[in-house]
């Protein structure tokens, strides 16, 4: 089980004049399993939100909970997925999966065993023993994923994760992503700009306001996506022929060039 | 003219105008010496501080060999350079990390940081009079510092993301440090380490100059009291010798470091 919900959630940077309001009345629920994206235009905060369910920080007001518990701090019970990765540079791809399971204590064998499965889950077989400067941009954030899932976490937060990947590897990505969520669901807090890519893999999506960010819209896709049967279709591509894909795709570009001209005038 | 900022220069150039700079500075310093101009014993010429150099080697001077003073003088920078890294690099880390360390131990660390280590050469002798300890300290006063201030700049400047994941994935304050903080500053550590050796090396002639009964440094003590200049300058010639090896042995390891992506 995991419940994330945000109440009543402001968060300021800064103090004494120079600081600024980033979020403002954030309220949302988040059910156990569900897939949530959280769309807005750049410095609504949507990465704060994320970083605050990671215990990365903490609101100024309100509060963030997971399971009912108040966020004190980052645990291994909210794996996070960071936009550059951040695989430690020194540690090979094995051990950078393994850290998590060490801290845990978990046993050697079962340890092996687990990372073993999170390779073959991300296609990383044959390379175990490279170290992260080795791979490309895809590769690593493949490490990455495998690093966060080998812990079993009951939150994932993947903060831009295809944000620094090139378009065709992006894809791919999203393709895979959408496979290992159906094999093995979680509770998901999806940060991203990319519309279509919200679109495709969440059940719903959060649409921010300009800063000071606030929640503009949530749009159920999941309803949606069951209705017009999106998961018999194998490709990206085909999902977004759809009608109903382009329906929401197109909905949720006006909402935010509506915060994007906002911001401009 | 090309500025240095304009031009790159060939392996061979670099070689060549290098050469030029030695051999100009010889020849004038040669010339100095033999026209008379300076007296003799005031500067001797580069040829009989070699021929006093090689002299040395085998001719006991103050009760040993150049070498035998340089091994004595090698082994008490030893000492103190390892217990310089050893304390300074993990408080180093441990000050970057832990913020209230930080606020308690830098006001002091950086008012003592200044003094230079040959101050504390009276308390040396006091402390631990003639014996191996006074020395070890001074040559701790100069290595300690810079092995501190590196791994601290190191572990402040790491990644924060890196950080972050580490404590995502449910990593201890203790290996963080370790597994986290360590290998990331390397590069800046393996510097500190550089900068260190030269300064603990430069003080262990100050602290021999005072307290010691044998190393280079007493060497040079006692040619000054016998006005044998040759001597003095060989001795330094030493100094400058050995001092250059451990540069090159440590600017080795931060090259292997490098390599190893440790940056």
């Amino acid at each position: 089980m995991a419940v994330i919900t945000f109440e009543g959630v402001r968060k300021s940077f800064g103090h004494n004049g120079g600081g600024f309001l980033a979020l403002e009345k954030i309220d949302l629920t988040i059910a156990d399993k569900e897939f949530v994206a959280i769309v807005g235009p750049s410095g609504c905060g949507k990465t704060t939100c994320m970083r605050m369910v990671a215990g990365f920080e903490f609101p100024t007001a309100g509060t963030v909970n997971v399971d009912g518990h108040r966020v004190t701090g980052p645990g291994p019970n909210r794996a996070v997925v960071f936009q550059q990765f951040a695989l430690f540079p020194w540690k090979t791809v094995s051990e950078n999966i393994a850290l998590g399971l060490r801290n845990k204590g978990v046993e050697k064998l079962e340890r092996e065993k687990r990372v073993h499965q999170a390779v073959e889950l991300m296609g990383l077989e044959g390379y175990e023993g490279a170290f992260p400067h080795q791979l490309s941009g895809g590769m690593q954030q493949r490490v990455a994923i495998a690093r966060a899932y080998v812990l079993e976490p009951d939150v994932l937060l993947m903060d831009e994760p295809f944000g620094a990947l090139d378009a065709q590897t992006r894809t791919t990505m999203q393709e895979e992503l959408v496979r290992i969520a159906r094999r093995n669901p979680r509770t998901v807090l999806f940060i991203t700009h990319a519309v279509e890519e919200a679109v495709y893999l969440a059940d719903r999506v959060v649409i921010m306001t300009r800063r000071p960010g606030r929640i503009k819209e949530v749009i159920d896709i999941r309803s949606v996506r069951t209705a017009e049967k999106w998961d018999k279709y194998e490709r990206i591509e085909d999902v977004m022929d759809l009608e109903s894909f382009v329906h929401w795709r197109t909905h949720i570009w006006r909402s935010l060039r509506e915060e994007k001209s906002g911001q401009d005038r | 003219m090309a500025t240095a900022q304009t031009t790159a220069l060939t392996r061979f150039q670099t070689l060549f105008l290098g050469t030029i700079g030695i051999l100009l500075f010889l020849g004038i310093w040669s010339g100095l010496s033999l026209s008379g101009l300076v007296p003799k014993q005031f500067l001797p010429t580069p040829f009989e501080i070699l021929s006093k150099f090689v002299q040395l080697l085998s001719t006991p001077f103050a009760g040993g060999t150049l070498q035998e003073h340089l091994l004595s003088s090698v082994l008490r920078f030893a000492y103190g350079f390892f217990l310089g890294a050893a304390i300074g690099i993990p408080l180093g880390l441990m000050i970057g990390w832990y913020r209230l360390l930080d606020e308690i131990v830098s006001p002091i660390f950086d008012a003592l940081r200044f003094i230079a280590p040959i101050a504390w050469v009276p308390f040396a002798a006091l402390w631990f009079g003639t014996g191996i300890g006074g020395p070890i300290l001074i040559i701790f006063a100069g290595a300690f510092p810079p092995c501190l201030i590196n791994a601290y700049r190191g572990a402040r400047f790491v990644n924060r993301s890196l950080i972050e994941a580490a404590q995502m994935l449910g990593t201890s304050n203790t290996r963080i440090i370790t597994e986290v903080l360590l290998p990331a500053s390397t590069a800046s550590i393996v510097a500190g380490l550089r900068v260190s050796a030269g300064l603990g090396w430069q003080s262990l002639i100050g602290a021999e100059l005072i307290v010691a009964s044998t190393g280079v440094g007493f060497m040079m003590v006692q040619a000054q009291l016998n006005i044998s200049t040759s001597i003095v300058m060989s001795a330094m010639l030493a100094i400058g010798l050995v001092g250059l090896c451990i540069d090159i042995i440590l600017r080795w390891v931060e090259a292997a470091v490098r390599r190893r992506g440790l940056a």
